[in-house]
């Protein structure tokens, strides 16, 4: 009933399928995780002299089962420091400069502090737009206290929602593209 | 067989005419099932050399006949052959009722099988052409929510995947013209990639009974089946426009068809759907609207003894996602759930915006068939999938969102043989393989890590099923099926997760090379699978039925229940796969009692389903990331049971008035925890009452009204977050479902205009009618957003 004729086609595809099957597929290429922020440095330089003070937090496997690496020093009393963030991928070789990114799209984005310290932030730079970014701030510390300093970065945040310009985030809409906290000493 | 003997029969018409006679009979053929008129429908006159169709309005004529008595063949593409005795006593007319899949002649029960793939032990449930035109303008998964049984999964309004007693996704099989859907079906966002408008018909088959196309069907099977095609000269064509308020879009399809008395035919189908936003009653969704582009031909000779088809289609769709819903993070989330409205709605647009998706699926086959003598049918067919999904992402600099975040190219070639055995009248057969190479493959310029990795698949499968019919009341079947599966993937892991999860230990021998922080890794599966089903159908009584099925199915993990990393924006959440995963085996036993008959008929199903090895994702920590704190879901296998009950009932209240009645429940149990199983579809109520009129222009009317129960069976995962900025804890409730709903719908259509070849009709519809503001256990947005407000549409339909 069904003949050779019939079959060989069947049996070609056959083995078609099997060569198919037993080649590998190709290698594919290595990706390089770019949205990605793996560290955070916070640089706090005091205006009247001294040692800069740094907070890092660094978690290079990402969304990985690794916990983030903080390091954090202590900050001096009765002090006013210039502060600085710094954000970095670090997974590309060399490290992205994220910062940078969100300093030339400022229009879109936003940091906000919040702390248990006795301790003053201040935005000290600006969009294009006059609105704050938060990249450079400045910090003024009270007596001796300790506690904790979150440091957000919102994603196309309201700017001009109430009380927004002045680093209070409640009002602030947007997504969080960062959202860090650092144990606080100050002595 | 029937037909060869219908065949020998032409052959002896000259014989019979004879006397000089001139009555007519007027026919007039309608659908059991909804009463409406069966256009296109193939009568032969039995014994005569008469052929005719059916018209727009279900009706015929044969002129010339004597006073006496003759047979009928009518023969539809959706129903089952029916053959009807008449007796013509001068000028007579009938109504001739067509029943989908089961036959019922007046006394006389013949059980037609040529048209029916699938099953005797296993109830299957239609949608109709015109069921399928009223959602034109939607999706698969909406328009399939009219069957008992079958509720969806939605990711807002647009993106729909058929839930099927239970279970969904890779869980589901998806026949599209006879061919198995490979479009990433694993993604919980990812709705079938078919166009409603190209099927004439849809069955739903709620079980894993129909080996032919595979043993993974642990959900059931849908088949979209195209219109078949009369051999007649002919060309027709049918046109729908639709315009819906909510939205603020149309839909046009189209089709003409042209086919010959040689058994030569060809179609050609088109769609376009454009809509904006959508609205709820209170708000504009904002950057929900999609478009769909889709195009399609089929041309091909069928000549009973052989026949060839081709077939291609092309699918494009580019469908926006819930701006609100993209999120950064528990902090993030718990905005949007404090939030009585979605945290960003903005003017309403046609404009569709990160994050979205598009994807475009392309399908071609090419069958062929050959009949034996005295043998049976022998089906070939070798068919290719091309399928290109890009997903779009929301990125920091917001010049770079054109560029996808996800880009996936999945191309399935598949090749299968079958041989139908349906030369013995009771004792059926079928048998057949089919060998399918997949490979996957990601474009690396998106700069994110892949979701799933690329990987090659060899499927190879064989089949045996049969049936056998002690009396014309009672047959039994049964029939079994092996899988083999190989996949071949090449991954990049993150190297802190591969020794996390104790990979390094467990299979070291997959490593590649180590990159620091990422390893390359060479996975390798190979998968033997059986399944098998066994079942009897037995016709008890006059309109009475009795069917019961048992069948053993077995589903290979998915790439994405094996390989999963990383971070969900949509869901935000971090889901994590499993290399350890074994085989779903699902052991499922349903029985279904039915009555049909013209004044009232029903069908009551109730099934249990015992799933080994059962795949879910389920959230099992919180971890901080730069980002904040994110919830982590992990794939987990556990032994579940699915308990369920589908009821639909249909009673003649007076002439041109029916009461129907649908009512569905299914409970899911984690048999290993002793807890409710997750996204679960909540029992649901719909009572309809439906007139129709043929003396009125076809009027009908027709008022729904649709209960959905709160589903009070879930996991409970609430949980608990410090929150920094706020220095508060906060309970997060992704858990509880929301409350029961009820929502109004209602249906008016008349026909315009008509002529012998020509008939205009419009429709209006109204859904949501009281606008009720819900939200749906299954929709993954109901975290942020309510669902769609009252919508009304406008459809006309051109037949010609």
């Amino acid at each position: 009933m069904i003949d050779l004729i019939k079959t060989k086609p069947v049996a070609m595809i056959l083995i078609f399928f099997g060569a198919v099957a037993c080649t590998d597929p190709e290698i594919p290429e290595i990706i390089n995780q770019e949205e990605v922020i793996t560290t955070i440095l916070v640089r706090l330089t005091p205006e009247n002299g001294g040692e800069t003070a740094v907070l890092s937090y660094r978690d290079l496997d990402g969304n990985g089962p690794n916990a983030p690496v903080l390091e954090t020093d202590q900050l001096q009393a009765n002090t006013e420091y210039s502060g600085e963030i710094v954000l970095l991928n670090e997974t590309l070789n060399p490290a992205e400069i994220v910062t940078e990114e969100v300093a030339e799209e400022g229009t879109d984005h936003q940091f906000f502090y919040a702390t248990t310290a006795a301790m003053n932030l201040q935005y000290a730079d600006a969009d294009e737009n006059g609105n704050p970014i938060g990249i450079l701030f400045n910090l003024q510390t009270g007596n001796p206290s300790s506690g904790s300093l979150t440091i957000v970065l919102r994603h196309e945040p309201n700017k001009l929602a109430e009380g927004v310009q002045n680093g209070e985030i409640e009002n602030a809409g947007g997504e969080t593209d960062l959202s860090v906290t650092f144990g606080i000493t100050v002595e | 067989m029937q037909k060869i003997f219908i065949g020998l029969l032409f052959l002896w018409s000259c014989m019979i005419f004879g006397q000089k006679c001139q009555n007519s009979f007027t026919g007039k053929i309608i659908d059991y099932h909804d009463n409406s008129a069966l256009a296109g429908a193939t009568i032969i006159l039995i014994g005569s050399e008469k052929a005719l169709m059916s018209d727009l309005d279900g009706k015929f004529s044969i002129e010339g006949l004597c006073d006496g008595n003759y047979k009928l063949q009518i023969s539809h593409p959706e129903c089952l052959t029916r053959i009807v005795s008449i007796s013509v006593n001068g000028d007579t007319s009938k109504e001739i009722y067509l029943e989908h899949h089961i036959v019922e002649l007046e006394k006389v029960v013949i059980r037609e099988k040529a048209h029916k793939n699938s099953l005797e032990s296993l109830a299957e449930s239609n949608l109709s052409s015109e069921e399928i035109a009223r959602h034109s303008a939607g999706s698969l998964g909406d328009a399939l929510k009219e069957i008992s049984g079958v509720s969806a999964l939605n990711t807002g309004n647009t993106i729909s995947k058929p839930i099927i007693q239970g279970l969904h996704g890779s869980r589901i099989l998806i026949m599209n013209h006879g061919v198995r859907m490979e479009s990433q079906e694993w993604g919980a966002e990812h709705a079938p990639n078919v166009d409603i408008n190209s099927a004439n018909a849809i069955s739903v088959i709620k079980g894993a009974a129909a080996l032919q196309y595979g043993g993974d069907a642990i959900g059931g099977m849908i088949k979209m089946m195209p219109k078949s095609i009369a051999k007649t000269d002919s060309l027709y064509g049918k046109t729908l426009f639709t315009a819906a308020t909510n939205g603020r879009g149309t839909s046009t399809t189209t089709s003409l068809t042209k086919s010959y008395k040689n058994g030569w035919y060809a179609t050609v189908q088109g769609t376009l759907k454009r809509f904006g936003d959508f609205e709820t009653p209170d708000y504009i969704l904002s950057n929900t609207g999609f478009g769909e582009k889709d195009a399609s031909i089929r041309a091909g000779f069928d000549t009973y003894l052989h026949g060839l088809e081709v077939f291609y289609s092309y699918y494009h769709t580019e469908l926006g996602i819930l701006s609100a819903s993209h999120l950064g993070g528990i902090e993030d989330q718990l905005r949007a759930l404090n939030s009585d409205r979605p945290l960003i709605v903005r003017d309403f647009t046609y404009a569709i915006d990160a994050p979205k998706q598009e994807v475009t699926h392309q399908l071609a086959k090419v069958s062929y068939f050959k009949r034996f003598k005295d043998f049976g049918k022998l089906s070939l067919q070798y068919d290719f999938q091309k399928n290109h999904r890009l997903e779009f992402d929301r990125r920091r600099n917001s010049n770079e969102n054109s560029r996808a975040a996800i880009d996936l190219l999945l191309n399935t070639h598949n090749f299968s043989a079958d041989m139908k055995f349906d030369n013995h009248s009771s004792l059926e057969g079928k048998a057949g393989f089919n060998a399918r190479f997949q490979e996957n493959s990601s474009d690396p310029d998106t700069g994110v890590k892949r979701l799933i990795p690329d990987y090659t698949k060899t499927d190879f499968g064989v089949y045996a099923m049969t049936s056998y019919a002690f009396s014309p009341n009672f047959t039994i079947e049964a029939g079994g099926r092996y899988d083999y599966s190989y996949l071949n993937a090449y991954k990049y892991y993150q190297k802190s997760l591969w020794e996390n999860r104790d990979y390094d230990k467990l299979f070291p021998e997959f490593i590649v090379e180590d990159f620091e922080t990422q390893l390359l890794a060479h996975p390798t599966f190979t998968f033997h699978a059986f399944s098998g089903t066994a079942g009897l159908h037995y016709d008890f009584s006059e309109n009475w039925e009795l069917l019961a099925n048992y069948s053993l199915a077995s589903r290979i993990p998915n790439p994405s229940e094996l390989f999963s990393e990383g971070l969900h924006h949509s869901a935000a959440r971090i889901e994590i796969g499993d290399l350890r995963f074994e085989k779903e085996i699902a052991n499922k036993f349903s029985v279904n009692l039915q009555k049909k008959s013209s004044k009232f008929r029903f069908s009551l199903n109730a099934y249990v389903n015992n799933i080994k090895n059962f795949i879910v994702l389920e959230p099992v920590e919180i971890q901080q990331t730069i980002r904040g704190s994110f919830q982590v879901w992990e794939y987990r296998q556990t032994n579940a049971q699915m308990l369920g009950l589908d009821f639909d009932a249909s009673l003649k209240i007076m002439e041109n008035l029916r009461f129907e009645n649908r009512f569905s429940i299914v409970k899911g149990n984690d048999r290993s925890f002793d807890k409710a199983l997750i996204n679960m579809p909540p029992a649901y109520l719909v009572n309809g009452l439906h007139y129709s009129n043929e003396g009125l222009g076809n009027l009908e009317i027709s008022l729904e009204s649709k209960t959905v129960f709160e589903q009070n069976e879930y996991p409970d995962n609430r949980f608990t977050v410090f929150v920094p900025t706020t220095q508060t804890t906060e309970r997060v409730d992704l858990s509880t479902p929301p409350a029961a709903y009820h929502l109004l719908n209602f249906r008016i259509g008349t026909d315009l205009f008509k002529t012998k070849d020509y008939k205009t009709r419009i429709n209006l519809s109204v859904q949501n009618v009281l606008d009720r503001s819900y939200r749906d256990y299954l929709n993954r947005q109901r975290y942020y957003a309510d669902n769609l407000g009252r919508n009304f549409t406008l459809q006309l339909t051109f037949k010609y």
